[in-house]
């Protein structure tokens, strides 16, 4: 697992999300959940132990969960999580270019976060979008019928959204 | 054919959320009438010729009879709502519309076996629906469809949502169960089944969200109402994917036995711009790919699998002449590679092989006995593979090289660090 320095501060809401569930082994994925969305969409190692301590599942067994769901990820991740489809209803409509339109308006590939921290751009897989794609789910809210053109307008309204939340 | 609306009949007029207005357009009146006789449940729903609308099509009233013929102290029904099958959001509008038809579907089948507790696992890629489903649930249970004594019947059944963390694999009802209890999603070994030893080792149903969503209607409007719809050996309506190059994609509901052809044409509106259909994969990402020709197949199981196309969850994904096929398998396998769980080995290593073979066609590198080891090691993993998702991988290659030979060309004469 990646080594990392996650705050005390974060630490200890983890520790105090983790806690309500010690002995049932059966919370593990709501809890992880709930982690990762206080801990910078992320699941580090540290993070982990905090986990495996309160809940008392080893953390082999945290490790072996966390790496099997595609929504848990060891490291930090950006703000905003941008999951680009790429199956195949959305391929035969164009996914590739639209991803090449995300990744050169944010200045990185699928797989990275920005710089700033503000975006992780992902390829996911079908996010039951068939009807209008491609598609993209940005957080919770997809958007869909995306062609190249509309990217860069996209990315400007999802930035305002944050500028106007902070 | 006309569209029917059964399952989504008054979705879209009515709140999601507010049983009052679910009631108004007769819901919960299924539930009612099954709490005061639940030992006809099963025969009426076995008497409808239901099968379920997940993939499989197994026949719904034997899959519960062996819930409540298995004697426990604690049952569970559990709703499957992963609906990951890329080409497949069939669920996601049944749940977004009228998510309180799939509560009386539970409460009803739990009503027919003894379970107390439900669950519906719903997928992470559907973030939006956990609100919806959760002030439903609420405003279920204040009203007492859900909870302590169900519309007064003296029955207990509450619901809960467990949302997933995004796994293709968790959709086979076993792998789903699994990581219910908080594990990995992979899929067990049956037998035994989960209707006999499911969750935490206790008889559960396992069911589509559209399969329950039947079930209210046929339990109001009885067996012989719902035999008139569709087929003889598939009744009833399908909530039918359309997706790819077609005017107008999107969930449309129809009796069973609707042809392709009239799901393409009178209701997708054709391929735009004037382009010509080239290809049709049928059943979602694992169904198998067929060719124009065989565009008057009508969506029943029987007949599809006659006719080489795949029933499944009722998904048509349509591909126009500017495509390449081969590109598109290649998207498909490599969809397969990722979701695999790693259990079984002919799934594991069986489709990074299957990728491998189709690049070499799309990189004109082939030669015949790749040709035939490809097609040795589909059939291979259709019967080794420990679940559907391994013996359904290969099925669009299997048919693409069936329906398409044209497309995988073979150059015998290529060599290794040649050309």
């Amino acid at each position: 697992m990646a080594s990392t320095n996650t705050s005390p501060e974060i630490l200890e809401q983890v520790a105090a999300i983790a806690s309500r569930w010690k002995g049932r082994p059966d919370m593990l994925i709501p809890v992880l959940h709930e982690v990762q969305a206080v801990a910078h969409n992320s699941i580090p190692k540290d993070v982990a132990k905090v986990v495996s301590y309160e809940m008392g599942i080893p953390i082999a067994q945290i490790y072996s969960v966390q790496t099997f769901y595609s929504f848990f990820s060891k490291e930090k991740r950006g703000k905003v999580l941008i999951r680009l489809c790429k199956t195949a209803p959305c391929h035969v409509k164009g996914t590739k270019e639209v991803l090449e339109a995300f990744e050169s308006a944010l200045g990185i590939k699928a797989g990275q976060t920005t710089s700033d921290g503000a975006f992780t751009l992902e390829t996911c897989e079908c996010i039951g979008a068939c009807d209008v794609s491609p598609a993209v789910l940005i957080d919770d809210t997809v958007y869909g019928n995306l062609t190249p053109e509309k990217v860069d307008e996209l990315i400007l309204t999802i930035s305002q959204m944050e500028v106007d939340e902070s | 054919m006309e569209e029917l609306r059964v399952v989504l009949s008054k979705a879209g007029d009515i709140s999601p959320i507010k049983s009052s207005e679910y009631v108004s357009v007769g819901g919960y009146e299924g539930l009612r009438k099954a709490v005061e006789a639940p030992e006809k449940v099963i025969e009426f729903i076995k008497a409808s010729g239901l099968r379920g609308r997940g993939g499989a099509g197994f026949p719904t009233g034997l899959k519960l009879s062996f819930t409540a013929n298995t004697p426990a102290d604690q049952k569970y029904i559990v709703c499957n709502a992963d609906e990951g099958e890329p080409g497949t959001n069939k669920d996601r509008v049944i749940m977004e519309e009228i998510p309180h038809r799939i509560f009386e579907g539970m409460a009803i089948a739990a009503v027919a076996v003894g379970a107390d507790q439900g669950y519906i696992y719903l997928r992470a890629e559907y973030p939006h629906l956990k609100k919806i489903l959760e002030e439903a649930l609420a405003d279920a249970r204040e009203h007492s469809f859900i909870g302590p004594n169900i519309v007064n019947s003296g029955f207990n059944f509450d619901i809960q949502l467990f949302i997933g963390a995004g796994a293709y694999v968790c959709g086979e009802e076993t792998a789903l169960l699994d990581s219910l209890e908080g594990k990995r999603g992979e899929p067990r070994f049956k037998p035994p089944f989960p209707g006999v030893a499911g969750l935490w080792g206790k008889p559960t149903l396992v069911n589509n969200v559209e399969t329950l969503a039947n079930l209210p209607a046929i339990i109001l409007n009885g067996p012989e109402w719902f035999r008139q719809i569709g087929t003889e050996k598939c009744p009833g309506t399908k909530v039918f994917t359309l997706s790819g190059n077609i005017l107008n994609p999107g969930v449309y509901e129809y009796p069973i036995g609707v042809t392709i052809r009239e799901l393409f044409e009178d209701v997708g509106g054709c391929c735009p711009n004037g382009k010509k259909l080239y290809a049709v994969q049928t059943g979602g990402a694992s169904g198998n790919i067929i060719p124009p020709s065989l565009l008057d197949t009508p969506m029943d199981i029987e007949r599809c699998s006659e006719n080489g196309a795949t029933f499944g969850a009722g998904d048509l994904m349509f591909i126009d002449e500017d495509r390449c096929l081969l590109d598109v398998l290649e998207n498909l396998i490599e969809f397969f590679e990722h979701e695999s769980c790693g259990k079984c080995t002919p799934c594991r290593t069986g489709n990074p092989q299957l990728l491998a073979l189709i690049r070499k066609f799309k990189n004109g590198t082939a030669k015949q006995s790749d040709l035939e080891l490809m097609l040795e090691l589909g059939n291979v993993m259709v019967g080794g593979c420990l679940c559907g998702l391994g013996q359904a991988a290969p099925n669009p290659i299997l048919s693409a090289v069936r329906f398409f030979p044209e497309v995988f060309k073979v150059n015998n004469n290529y060599e290794r660090g040649a050309s």
